[in-house]
């Protein structure tokens, strides 16, 4: 499939005040690209989720954008520390962040099960040590 | 109901003129959990909430929210009113405790959110 467009964001762990400004990019260059507000509002949802768990969660990661003529896919993919328990992890409820995100607002246990409820196919790969890729689909049509 | 009348509706201060006071209002929600708002907001709310930070405007502008509103006088920080002017989405401060600010928009004929969505 050709790929209309690739952009790659890095995301700084720990980073709390700058944290959504990559999905408002992508959310914008969505938007310049005529993509519906159905679409765009399931991708900015699972874009912003995906990428608090990168400032929340991991060491440091990228998100990467990439947009064809049938969907728009977002890949999350982070250096460590990784998932033990991906069952665990997808749970609604379920959260290990820290005090500083709860102070926040951030750590109800929804960003795994949220990003799963707006994409239209969610994929998660993670190895201890090794680090976590989260890959999500969202069709156009 | 737009955000003008929503803003004297609850005798509030418009923190950011630069929004468009014209945008429609077509929900009521309030809640001070982040991730729960990212779950459960949606396009045109009106969304009272203590938080005060950076992130409240992240979530309101990316769900397409028409307003934040800030009950009992707390003060939301500069560089959080900066974002939300950039952003187009109105900030208003209230005098009000959110239970009062709920029971004015309720009152006043605004639904909560469609649980459709």
């Amino acid at each position: 499939m050709a790929i209309l467009l690739e952009k790659s964001f890095p995301v700084e762990a720990g980073a709390y005040s700058t944290a959504g400004e990559a999905s408002t990019t992508i959310k914008r260059t969505l938007k310049q690209l005529g993509i519906s507000t159905e679409v765009l509002r399931h991708v900015s949802v699972a874009c912003y989720e995906v990428e608090l768990n990168l400032v929340i969660h991991s060491l440091g990661g990228t998100l990467t954008l990439l947009v064809d003529p049938e969907k728009v896919t977002l890949i999350s993919k982070d250096v460590g520390p990784g998932i033990p328990d991906i069952e665990k992890a997808m749970t609604e409820g379920f959260s290990t962040a820290n005090e500083e995100a709860r102070t926040l607002g951030f750590g109800a246990g929804m960003g795994l099960p949220n990003m799963k409820r707006n994409a239209t196919e969610f994929d998660i790969q993670s190895e201890v040590g090794v680090g976590t890729t989260i890959t999500m689909s969202f069709a156009l049509a | 109901m737009n955000v003008q009348q929503l803003t004297e509706l609850i005798n509030a201060r418009n923190m950011t003129p630069e929004a468009d006071a014209n945008t429609e209002v077509t929900c009521g929600y309030t809640c001070d959990l982040l991730s729960w708002v990212m779950a459960h907001g949606a396009a045109g709310m009106a969304w009272v909430t203590v938080q005060t930070h950076m992130n409240v405007i992240a979530v309101a502008s990316l769900m397409e929210m028409a307003a934040v509103i800030i009950p009992e006088g707390i003060v939301m920080e500069e560089p959080s009113l900066e974002k939300a002017r950039d952003e187009g989405i109105a900030v208003l401060q209230s005098d009000l405790t959110a239970y009062e600010i709920c029971a004015i928009l309720a009152k006043a004929g605004l639904p909560g959110k469609n649980r459709e969505e």
